[in-house]
């Protein structure tokens, strides 16, 4: 396990790609975030809305860098073929698969980290009269959000691991990937029954997951913070085990 | 004579049909690899489920039905009626001096707060229900005197607001099926603001005073609000006996009725509060909410419309953007470029028959998959009780036509991005963070109504315009946003936003395409 980690980190680190997408991950995601904290309309009494939730408005943009990071990861090597070397080194599939999951892991919880805590912090400066309660992570809520996303983006990037190891190729992997997290949501908000809408919005990844970031009007959420986070790693779960086990049984 | 033939037969492909061979190579590839044949089949089948699902989904089965207007459209026709039916022609005039709005501002907490369509005038409408034809003269909050009949029509008259220093004398005159109205300040010179026909008033009409409320917006949302109005001068001339209801105010004729209150188009009272009118000497006070308008998406929430049946156009744009990208980079993945370029030296030949065919065929698949999905959506929303804003039958067609070249278009601008980058990760994202990313943002509930608008403007997404099929009214305060389904562009001016954003990365995907090694 320790070599396939090695060879895994040994991968990530040595091709460019990656790391420009973390860095593009960071920054689109702090860039949407102070863009929308810039645009609401904020009074003393707060900006119509959820403060903390504002501020981690740019997790929708950068989760898909985060997938684009993700689903080459695997899918990458079946383009160039490199899967074949990468399982003549380590004949047993699952720990090769376990040590890609962790590699990414381990970036990913890194890059989202550096993302939230930038966003926090911009929303602080671009709000300056409201940076407290809601944007200080010693407020419960708000480090309850901020944890939350940074999970979500590292429970994102094994999601999309799982899809792109199950159809083993980029573009297909990142289509299913986008269409599953942001398509399900506009689904709902279209769908005409008040009780099929909240269905929708319980099990979709992406609208359960960010239910963490929500500080205030809990009662009023289709599903509560960590039930939605776990709704989403239910998902990533799933999606590991489903490419998990197709990775073991198909040739490559 | 055969070798002859056969010469000038190759001399001829190589020379004039060359595009052509092109173009039959291109189709040939695409024809012939299983996986995008299946990819755009998906995405035709993806419009159809949605629209099973979105019409299925919703039950409105036993809820009261929508009131329409005269031209068939929904309408809002709820507001406190004082009336009496009054037969043949006459004139009838009144003086409205105060009229003053409420807006809840927390449970059971009522404030003073300007509604800036609140209406308070006179009204000869044809019976008291719903829908039924009228024409009304009436001050306004914020926007002087208006004329209005049949729903959708209005004039403006004299502007200013209403207060008891300066009242405000409105008159009608019913002569057959015309209305005209007039507005004055003094009560001697009046300002003609409108003559409307009205037909259908029937020869006995209900005739009388008004107060409408329509719902504040703010905030990205509406809420209830009300009004109270007061009247005095209510006289009567001409056929209608010519009465000073002034002086003789035991006269009873006059009956209150809230006109639509239980209907789909009326938002309520703050506080389950209700309309009412109280009557001293010369005086009347009316307070009412509602309105009498056509129906908008914010007055009529449980209204459905074509975009929501084609809402599988996101999942349907994600399956073309795919294919669209794969059928470029594919080429570069598996070095078939090579063969390509060396079969057609002249590239941008290559890139232009592909982009023909892809248009071509994604183009196809979403006009057969729109053309079932959108009566199927309809009749299966209609047969759950569903109220649909009704669409044209040259804006369906549109609305089918466009999402099947909104798909096109985006599969080409996907083509495109894929020749520049080479890489179907990168693409594939791109496009779709571009296209459906947009529509993800508008729904977050505290983004500014100008925001969602630019975005809807400048963003490839702004091609979803061609979907909208509900139109806006100036007279009725709403929140016309995308979210909403009222979009900033026309329909075919947001397409163009989208072929310019095809047409540019065609020509630097042409340019690279020449410059770089393959």
């Amino acid at each position: 396990m320790r070599g396939a980690l090695h060879a895994e980190w040994t991968k990530m680190r040595t091709v460019t790609g990656p790391l420009w997408l973390l860095l593009g991950a960071v920054t689109s995601t702090v860039a949407l975030s102070t863009v929308a904290a810039s645009v609401v309309h904020c009074t003393a009494e707060g900006c119509g809305g959820d403060t903390t939730r504002l501020a981690l408005t740019g997790v929708y943009l950068g989760q898909a860098l985060v997938v684009i990071l993700a689903v080459p990861c695997i899918s990458g090597e079946y383009g160039t073929g490199m899967i074949r070397t990468t399982l003549t080194a380590v004949p047993r599939r699952a720990t090769a698969f376990a040590a890609k999951a962790l590699t990414l892991t381990g970036v990913l919880a890194v890059a989202a980290t550096l993302a939230v805590l930038g966003s926090l912090l911009a929303a602080r400066l671009t709000l300056p009269g409201l940076a407290d309660p809601a944007l200080s992570l010693s407020n419960g809520p708000t480090l309850r959000a901020a944890c939350g996303t940074i999970l979500y983006l590292i429970l994102i990037g094994l999601l999309s691991l799982g899809i792109a190891t199950a159809v083993r190729d980029s573009a297909t992997g990142i289509g299913v990937t986008l269409g599953l997290l942001y398509v399900v949501p506009l689904v709902a908000q279209t769908v005409g029954a008040p009780d099929w809408q909240h269905l929708l919005q319980k099990i979709a990844p992406m609208s359960a997951g960010l239910a963490v970031q929500a500080t205030t009007g809990l009662s009023a959420l289709p599903i509560g913070p960590w039930a939605g986070l776990a709704v989403t790693a239910g998902w990533a779960a799933a999606a590991l085990v489903l490419g998990g086990l197709l990775l073991h049984i198909r040739d490559v | 004579m055969t070798i002859a033939r056969r010469l000038s037969r190759s001399g001829r492909r190589a020379g004039g049909n060359s595009f052509a061979r092109v173009l039959h190579a291109e189709w040939t590839k695409f024809r012939t690899v299983r996986r995008w044949v299946s990819g755009m089949a998906a995405a035709a089948l993806t419009l159809v489920l949605f629209a099973l699902l979105a019409g299925a989904s919703s039950n409105q089965q036993g809820s009261p039905p929508v009131p329409t207007g005269p031209d068939g459209g929904p309408v809002t026709d709820s507001f406190y009626f004082v009336h009496r039916p009054l037969a043949g022609d006459g004139s009838v005039t009144v003086s409205v001096s105060a009229l003053d709005s409420s807006i809840p501002k927390g449970p059971g907490d009522l404030r003073p707060g300007i509604v800036p369509w609140a209406k308070a005038g006179l009204v000869i409408k044809a019976s008291t229900r719903q829908g039924s034809p009228y024409a009304a003269i009436m001050a306004t909050a914020s926007h002087g005197v208006r004329m209005q009949d049949s729903y959708v029509n209005d004039t403006a008259g004299p502007p200013g607001p209403v207060s008891p220093t300066s009242p405000r004398r409105l008159r009608l005159d019913r002569s057959g099926e015309t209305i005209t109205g007039h507005a004055s300040t003094d009560g001697t010179t009046w300002t003609e603001v409108g003559s409307v026909r009205v037909s259908g008033l029937g020869s006995t009409a209900q005739v009388g005073l008004f107060v409408a409320s329509p719902p504040a917006v703010g905030g990205g949302g509406t809420s209830v609000s009300v009004s109270t109005a007061t009247f005095t001068d209510l006289r009567t001339h001409g056929g209608w006996a010519a009465d000073d209801w002034a002086a003789d105010p035991s006269g009873d004729t006059w009956t209150g009725t809230q006109v639509g209150a239980e209907s789909p188009t009326f938002a309520g009272y703050p506080d389950n509060g209700s309309g009412s009118v109280t009557r001293s000497d010369a005086r009347f006070t009316l307070t009412g909410a509602g309105d009498i308008a056509p129906a908008v998406r914010d007055s009529l929430p449980t209204g459905g419309h074509l975009r929501d049946i084609l809402t599988g156009t996101f999942a349907a744009l994600i399956a073309v953007i795919v294919v669209g990208t794969l059928f470029v980079t594919e080429e570069y993945r598996t070095r078939m470029i090579h063969v390509t370029l060396a079969a057609s030296p002249r590239r941008s030949r290559v890139l232009v028959a592909k982009a023909m065919v892809l248009w071509s065929v994604t183009f196809a698949a979403g006009l057969v998959g729109a053309v079932l999905a959108a009566p199927l959506g309809e009749r299966l929303a209609r047969g759950n009780g569903v109220y649909l804003f009704p669409v044209s039958f040259a804006s369906e067609l549109r609305v089918t036509v466009g999402t099947a070249a909104l798909l096109a278009t985006a599969s080409v601008l996907a083509l495109c991005v894929g020749s520049v980058l080479r890489r179907s990760a990168g693409a594939v994202t791109t496009v779709v963070v571009a296209m459906v990313l947009p529509y993800v943002l508008i729904a977050v509930p505290f983004m500014p109504a100008s925001v969602s608008t630019a975005v809807a403007t400048v963003t490839p997404g702004a091609a979803f315009a061609v979907q909208q099929t509900l139109v806006p009214y100036a007279q009725v305060a709403s929140n016309y946003t995308p979210y909403y389904g009222y979009y900033p562009l026309g329909p075919w001016s947001g397409l163009a936003v989208l072929a310019g954003y095809a047409v540019a990365s065609l020509t630097v995907a042409v340019v690279l395409l020449n410059r770089r090694d393959a």
